[in-house]
């Protein structure tokens, strides 16, 4: 194993430190690994809070900032974070407004998530509303499975309801932005390569030189089916076609997210989002606003998602709204 | 058994898994994420830790620390799991256990779990381990088999339910989303928590 750090275990710790030196108009916490708006409370304003296990940066820390998050809590490496952790995140950005949790479709995270929001409630009596996003098609069958997981949409959920919420939207307003943006997005993801956590030491699977996994999560787990590496236009077909027989998009205007796993290079994300604009062409689904980039990742993994989302003006408003975070800044 | 009994019970499940980390970890990394046997490693050296600093006085605040520390250490789905396992066991404990009040702990443990996980036998989780191990030691002490034989019985009805899961198509968890491609692993909830099992046999000896 090659990689930046002192020792395996420190790595949240350390890239924290660097994380609050980097941006210090974010506050850290350290003692819970909460990273906080610099602002937060903001009076009257609903409060976002998100979190996960870590080895998915930017997310969610670097979007901690006025237009997107309140708040992010910093599990261990693909680790849920812990309930103590989400509470002090939620004291932390309870204006008065109440407080949404932005929580992805992992066992781990909903469980940890909904003994969090009981805690605030009973201790502060901080109202708490959780938006669980599942957005991943290649998880086909929900009755058997622990449901879809969430992965790119999440990052778009926390734009258009950090936007919304900086609008002065009440919480149910803004739970109810955040749950229209996950039920009109979906996502497929592709690795070449698996990752590797820091304290493991070895890659979590083996992936043959010559084969790719279809279908996979952003912690690493392997995907639906294993197939020879092929060209780009091919594999953007194996991403968008599932998508776009999940939910019909046709003839409404998408905000198309091309994302990296960690070890991609935005070359070949470009070559991706090429590949995938000409397929939404053929299928008669225009491309409103696009994000291209690492946002979501799974360490050093190499390989990318596709997440479509299907955008009306309102949405589309939200979307071109001031951000202001360390990995998404515009309109300021 | 009194507190002490006890916590030589958790310190030896804590040795176990320590012992057992590659052993959890590569078992999680083939239908999971690979992490299993780091976090309960983690959790379980946090717990022994909060033994040393703040020895319990009850079997009943011996579970609820170890509970509560799980809960605040482990995150993923083994810290919920675990946690409240241990909290229900907290409730549940008299002052002093016999085999009856062991069997009755161990037994609101499991309906800890199934109620945090709402998972049922057959999804290729913990509760398939400890599901058959509860059921083995209330009937084995119900036949009137004395403490260590009936905690063998429960040990084994644990090992058969994780060998049990080798075949099985995971239906919750993140295994779950590996489909057929779950079969032909033990599922590593399943293989920690019968070591929880083999802990107390290992160190109770009865009232």
């Amino acid at each position: 194993m090659k990689k930046l750090v002192n020792d395996p275990a420190d790595v949240i710790s350390d890239a924290l430190l660097g994380f609050a030196a980097a941006h210090p108009e974010v506050r850290v916490d350290h003692e819970h690994r909460v990273v906080v708006r610099g602002d937060a409370p903001v009076r009257g304003k609903v409060g976002l809070v998100s979190g996960g296990g870590s080895g998915h940066e930017p997310l969610h820390a670097g979007f901690v900032g006025p237009g997107m998050l309140d708040a992010a809590c910093a599990g261990e490496i693909f680790t849920s974070p812990v309930p103590d952790q989400m509470v002090a995140a939620t004291r932390a950005v309870d204006g008065g407004a109440g407080v949404l949790h932005i929580v992805k479709n992992y066992t781990g995270d909903v469980m940890n998530f909904e003994m969090a929001a009981e805690l605030a409630e009973a201790g502060t009596g901080v109202s708490v509303t959780a938006v669980v996003t599942d957005d991943d098609v290649a998880v086909q069958d929900s009755l058997y499975t622990a449901g879809r997981r969430g992965v790119g949409v999440t990052v778009l959920v926390e734009k258009l309801a950090g936007a919304a919420a900086e609008q002065g939207r009440p919480l149910a307003g803004v739970a109810d932005v955040a749950r229209k943006v996950n039920a009109n997005g979906r996502s497929m993801g592709v690795a070449l390569t698996s990752c590797t956590v820091p304290a493991a030491g070895k890659p979590t699977f083996d992936l043959p030189p010559g084969e790719m996994e279809v279908g996979i999560g952003i912690h690493g787990e392997p995907g639906r089916r294993r197939v020879p590496v092929a060209p780009a236009s091919e594999i953007a077909d194996m991403l968008v076609s599932p998508i776009l027989a999940d939910l019909d998009y046709t003839g409404s205007p998408v905000i198309a997210f091309v994302n990296g796993m960690g070890a991609t290079p935005l070359i070949e994300l470009y070559v991706m989002f090429h590949e995938v604009g000409h397929l939404l062409a053929k299928a008669g689904v225009p491309v409103a606003r696009s994000l291209v980039g690492p946002y979501i990742t799974s360490l050093d993994m190499a390989g990318c998602s596709v997440t479509l989302l299907r955008a009306d003006e309102e949405l589309l408003r939200l979307w071109d709204a001031p951000v202001r975070t360390p990995a998404l800044r515009w309109g300021v | 058994m009194d507190t002490a009994a006890l916590s030589a019970w958790v310190r030896e499940f804590a040795r176990l898994v320590r012992e057992n980390r590659e052993l959890l970890t590569d078992l999680d990394a083939a239908i999971g994420d690979g992490d299993h046997g780091l976090n309960m490693d983690r959790g379980l050296t946090a717990v022994t830790a909060a033994l040393d600093a703040h020895p319990p006085d009850s079997p009943s605040a011996l579970f609820k620390l170890a509970g509560m520390t799980l809960i605040s250490k482990v995150g993923g789905a083994s810290g919920p799991l675990y946690g409240t396992a241990f909290l229900r066991m907290a409730a549940a404990a008299d002052t002093v256990v016999d085999a009856p009040g062991f069997a009755k702990v161990l037994r609101a443990g499991l309906d800890g779990v199934a109620a945090r996980g709402k998972a049922t036998p057959g999804d290729k989780t913990m509760l398939d381990a400890l599901s058959p191990a509860v059921d083995a030691l209330d009937d084995a002490l119900t036949a009137g088999e004395p403490f260590a034989g009936a905690l063998a019985a429960a040990v084994q009805a644990a090992e058969e339910g994780r060998e049990a899961t080798i075949p099985l198509v995971a239906r919750k968890g993140r295994a779950s989303y590996l489909g057929e491609r779950s079969a032909g692993h033990a599922d590593p909830g399943a293989t920690s928590v019968t070591l929880l099992l083999t802990a107390a046999a290992a160190t109770l000896t009865g009232p």
